[in-house]
């Protein structure tokens, strides 16, 4: 337990929060780098789950794409990519955050989008909706639980990545553990998973309150109505 | 010429050490015991979690099923667990760790994994359980089963294929997750891929990596043919 009050005493001493390693120059980068890949991600891989989930075409794909993600460690793809010739840049972090936050993605893009209910698929074709149409108004907003859900999810893996990153040189929070490692500086490694771990949690807290929010349905919902079928949350190393 | 041979192949496969090429078998027979033991240190400390954390999470279902109150307790704080990062959960089990088990050590890891491993095989073992038609269990009632009977001659078998749906996934995601222990000294192959990192040995990372992603898939097959051997009535109506 002294180790956690020594934590506390590295959180309280002033001067780990200043300057370019200090704790708000790392939660910046951190947010920063998780926000940018996660735009990235997201303009990939949802154009491609709507378009095949409306298509109803590459699922296999869409569904195996996630279970051969998780067998490679993140820390394996992420020293390889820094080896190549991509390099030590700022890029190779982002590069494979993108690649872990694509398939939840996409995967859950898609099943929200084949789940859709058949009827109501049917019902809007017989009005007359062209494909885009039936798309746009009718496929995706019903598909946006589990749109969500997926975003959720590769917004939980791209921060717990991006803290991996750390280990080769990556910007973040992470910085702070992998500094305090070197220097066999345990305190400062506690209080940088504690910084790690606050942020996370507040993370998931606050897209699952936007998971709530962005519901279209939500009214309609809270009535009684079915949840969506929920995907299991699988986060890779 | 034989000499002048065997000379050339000796400079030939010291090249790609010295070339730094991403393959060089010359790599992995000089350094064998290195790759062994951190082959090993990762097949225990992947196995050990596995074992602990499915006897953890069939306890904890076991619990959530006898129990309803607590089923929402238990799966919220295993998800919850799940979404503190490998790297910032290591170091914080050091906290109990240094006073308990002495810190830098393969239980700080294992104590993760088994913590990471619990969110997946208790949804998995639970999805299983509650999945068995209620009809079979009545039937099995009303043939005069007990409480325990039932769970372990009719639940049980018939939640298998999701148990090992989940027990997949986890054996999966464990190996991966190994290698993050690396924080704390104790990544198995992590430690191999972390040093070849920081002294730029391409054939140590490649290998490493590869051994890890073989590693996941072994583990994969085994529990696939486990599944077969424990449930052979789906092979007949398959």
């Amino acid at each position: 337990m002294d180790l956690l009050f020594d934590a506390f005493g590295w959180l309280a001493d002033g001067a780990n929060w200043q300057g370019s390693a200090g704790v708000p120059a790392r939660l910046f980068e951190h947010l920063w780098l998780t926000a940018i890949s996660m735009a990235i991600a997201c303009a990939v891989a949802l154009p491609v789950g709507l378009w095949l989930g409306h298509l109803g075409r590459g699922g296999t794909l869409a569904i195996n794409i996630s279970n051969v993600g998780r067998a490679v460690p993140t820390l394996a793809i992420l020293v390889l990519l820094v080896l190549s010739p991509v390099g030590l840049s700022i890029w190779a972090t982002i590069l494979a955050l993108v690649a872990f936050a694509v398939p939840p993605v996409l995967t859950n893009t898609y099943v929200g989008m084949r789940e859709v209910d058949r009827d109501a698929v049917e019902a809007a074709r017989g009005m007359g909706m062209s494909g885009l149409q039936l798309l746009r108004r009718v496929e995706a907003p019903l598909a946006v639980p589990l749109i969500m859900n997926g975003i959720r999810l590769a917004t939980v893996q791209v921060v717990a990545t991006a803290t991996i990153a750390a280990l080769v040189a990556g910007p973040g929070l992470g910085r702070i553990i992998t500094a305090g490692f070197g220097r066999r500086d345990y305190p400062q490694m506690v209080a940088g998973a504690i910084l790690v771990a606050v942020l996370a949690l507040l993370i998931e807290v606050l897209m699952e309150l936007l998971q709530r929010r962005v519901d279209p349905l939500r009214a309609a919902r809270s009535t009684g109505a079915q949840p969506a079928a929920e995907v299991l949350p699988v986060i890779q190393a | 010429m034989a000499v002048g041979a065997a000379v050339h192949a000796i400079t030939f496969s010291q090249d790609c050490l010295t070339r730094n090429d991403w393959i060089c078998f010359e790599y992995v027979r000089t350094r064998s015991d290195q790759i062994l033991e951190a082959l090993q240190e990762h097949v225990y400390i992947t196995a050990v979690s596995l074992v602990f954390g499915f006897a953890v999470a069939f306890g904890l279902a076991l619990l959530a099923r006898r129990r309803p109150r607590l089923r929402g307790l238990v799966l919220g704080v295993s998800t919850g667990l799940y979404t503190i990062p490998s790297l910032a959960l290591f170091p914080l089990l050091l906290i109990p760790g240094l006073a308990l088990w002495g810190g830098l050590s393969s239980t700080t890891v294992i104590i993760g994994l088994v913590l990471y491993s619990l969110t997946i095989l208790t949804r998995g073992i639970l999805a299983g359980l509650d999945g068995v038609s209620p009809d079979v269990k009545e039937s099995a009632l009303g043939m005069g089963y007990g409480r325990r009977r039932l769970l372990w001659q009719v639940e049980l078998p018939m939640a298998l294929p999701t148990v090992f749906a989940a027990l997949r996934v986890a054996a999966v995601s464990t190996v991966a997750l190994t290698t993050v222990g690396v924080i704390v000294g104790h990544g198995g192959l992590g430690n191999l891929i972390f040093q070849g990192f920081q002294s730029n040995f391409n054939a140590q990372v490649l290998t490493a990596s590869v051994l890890c992603v073989v590693l996941a898939v072994i583990a994969d097959l085994l529990l696939v043919g486990v599944e077969r051997l424990t449930t052979p009535w789906r092979r007949v109506a398959a």
